[in-house]
């Protein structure tokens, strides 16, 4: 949660040039690497591309825009479905986690949240990879996932929506998992017990004291796992088919193997624009202080 | 850890415990049953977050009929015998570790300045810097890939190592500088003046002083930085031309095989980082002890 700097941090200098010697370095480089390259991105979304080989010509073209939401309107849809699906699946899972940890964990505490890391320890694309193997059609899950009376004999989870949504869900879980922590572990749990002499139930005192003082958490980490889900293309590519092809599947495409930059560009500065646009409404109301993870 | 890398993991310092309220005893909330309940319910997530570890562990130990190490065939110790038997992988492995390498060292030193001065001074544009400190983080990885591949390809730079290592450190900046701003955070800064008040000058006065004092958020911050750059695909995807990174190669040969050293290659990543893991937070049990 947002704590302003304010008179309480001691010491604060007030300095006319050290402050920016300190900050050069690494603004210019993100302004080098980031800035002026999303700007570029923007231009090479107004240009058009005779060829496949010629470079693009920047000339205002606002059709590829109109082609963004006109032919990849499905991907976009269902980039958004299978990430706010997966957003809320995190928020299930990973929420019971934080609470243990943060309620239960004790002493433990710092080892069991650190387990909480350690996935990102394996490249996540070799996670994704394990997933097929865990999933494979021969596999034991798939044989009890089978014995679902509305499931087939020839049920299968590779290759469906499910599996890319619980590849999204899988993924990027501990980004979920951290700031709910974060936002737990700040709460006086005294006020629970309050509470309880107040005449609540454990589960009112849950649902009305301590679930409202760790929404900046639930929130944090919703953006934080949305956005990667919802650019993101290896889900997709290891568990999906080409009927789950996300937006990030089809801007991979366009860059890296059609080469269709202007095209692509839009799509991306759209996707941009959507995902920032969330930030902005998030930002409003709980500051940037929480995403600061 | 990447986070893929468009978004950092939350400041790992705060989740570290600094100046956390509570105590650390476990805290007694709701019923008998339903506390039970709960750690049930928190020992099967943790199974669900390390199935695939266990998976990429067991499978290490596969001796695979295909080319492929993704159904079990018998068991070997073969493929520990021999971690660095696929020279493409090993070379791509090699190559993961130099970008990270980099990128962490000069992303942390860039990084942890702008975290000094967010922290240390009052000065205009403070809140800006704040906001579009967050924002590389909050732009999908696709976007800043994507970018990055434009601006490479508009003025002829040859895809590659450096251009991936510069990507690496875009990413790391942002999240370096808030990882170590979160830990400095409340930061008494007068200490610095007493040292000076009693004769130290500047220079010993940082390096004896405020160094040792930020260290363990840098640390923190270089643990994950480290997974972050390990971890990264997409960005990556982008920015590599003809050059490859361990996940990139194992994405290449996918198409033709997986073989089991991928597995060996990553379980010795994840034992590594499991032991850094179980030596800073057995020195973190340490420290508590003694402060209370």
């Amino acid at each position: 949660m947002a704590r302003r700097a304010t008179a309480d941090d001691r010491g604060l200098r007030k300095s006319k040039w050290a402050p920016y010697g300190f900050l050069s370095p690494g603004i210019i480089w993100l302004v080098l690497f980031f800035l002026v390259p999303v700007g570029i991105l923007l231009k090479a979304s107004l240009s058009t591309k005779p060829s496949r080989f010629e470079e693009p010509v920047f000339d205002w073209n606002f059709s590829n825009f109109s082609t963004a939401f006109g032919d990849y309107g499905t991907e976009f849809v269902r980039s958004f479905v299978f990430a706010g699906i997966a957003t809320l699946l995190a928020i299930l899972i990973g929420y019971p986690l934080a609470y243990w940890i943060a309620t239960r964990g004790g002493r433990w505490k710092n080892f069991l949240i650190g387990l909480v890391v350690v996935p990102f320890f394996t490249s996540y694309l070799i996670r994704t990879i394990a997933w097929t193997s865990i999933l494979q059609d021969d596999g034991p899950v798939v044989a009890l996932y089978r014995l679902l009376p509305w499931v087939g004999a020839d049920g299968r989870i590779l290759a469906t929506p499910m599996a890319v949504i619980g590849g999204l869900t899988y993924n990027f879980m501990s980004f979920m998992i951290l700031p709910i922590y974060v936002s737990l572990e700040k709460i006086d749990f005294r006020l629970t017990e309050a509470a309880a002499d107040l005449g609540s139930t454990p589960w009112g005192a849950f649902r009305k004291v301590v679930f409202p003082l760790s929404l900046p958490g639930v929130f944090a980490g919703s953006l934080l796992v949305f956005i990667p889900a919802a650019g993101d293309y290896l889900n997709n590519r290891y568990l999906g088919s080409p009927q789950t092809s996300m937006i990030g599947t089809v801007v991979q495409n366009k860059f890296l193997v059609q080469f269709d930059y202007p095209q692509a560009a839009a799509l991306s500065i759209v996707l941009m624009v959507i995902i920032t646009a969330m930030v902005l409404v998030y930002s409003r109301f709980l500051g940037t202080e929480g995403l600061a993870v | 850890m990447t986070m893929s890398g468009g978004v950092a993991p939350p400041t790992f310092e705060e989740v570290q415990g600094g100046g956390l309220t509570g105590s650390d005893r476990p805290r007694r909330v709701g019923s008998g049953w339903g506390r039970r309940l709960l750690t049930v319910v928190a020992v099967c997530i943790y199974i669900y977050l390390f199935l695939p570890l266990l998976n990429i562990i067991v499978y290490t130990f596969n001796d695979p009929k295909g080319r492929y190490n993704l159904s079990w065939d018998g068991f070997t110790l073969a493929n520990w015998a021999d971690p660095f038997k696929d020279a493409e992988l090993t070379s791509a492995f090699l190559r993961s570790l130099q970008v990270a390498g980099i990128a962490v060292l000069v992303a942390l030193v860039m990084g942890s300045m702008v975290a000094i001065a967010l922290s240390r001074y009052r000065f205009t544009g403070n809140k800006v810097t704040e906001v579009f400190l967050v924002l590389p983080l909050t732009t999908p990885e696709i976007v800043l890939g994507a970018s990055l591949y434009q601006l490479f390809l508009g003025r002829n730079v040859v895809l590659g190592f450096s251009t991936v290592t510069i990507a690496h450190i875009m990413f790391l900046v942002s999240f370096v500088a808030l990882t170590v701003k979160a830990r400095v955070r409340g930061f008494d800064w007068t200490v610095e003046d007493a040292a000076m008040d009693l004769g130290a000058s500047p220079t010993r006065t940082f390096w004896k002083i405020t160094f040792p004092l930020i260290l363990p958020g840098i640390l923190a911050a270089a643990l994950l930085s480290f997974a972050l750059s390990m971890d990264d695909y997409i960005i990556t995807d982008f920015t590599k031309g003809e050059f490859s990174t361990f996940p990139i190669q194992v994405n290449n040969q996918f198409r033709v095989s997986f073989p089991p050293q991928v597995n060996v290659l990553a379980t010795i990543v994840l034992i590594v980082s499991v032991l850094l893991l179980v030596l800073t937070s057995v020195r973190g049990d340490r420290s508590s002890v003694t402060t209370r």
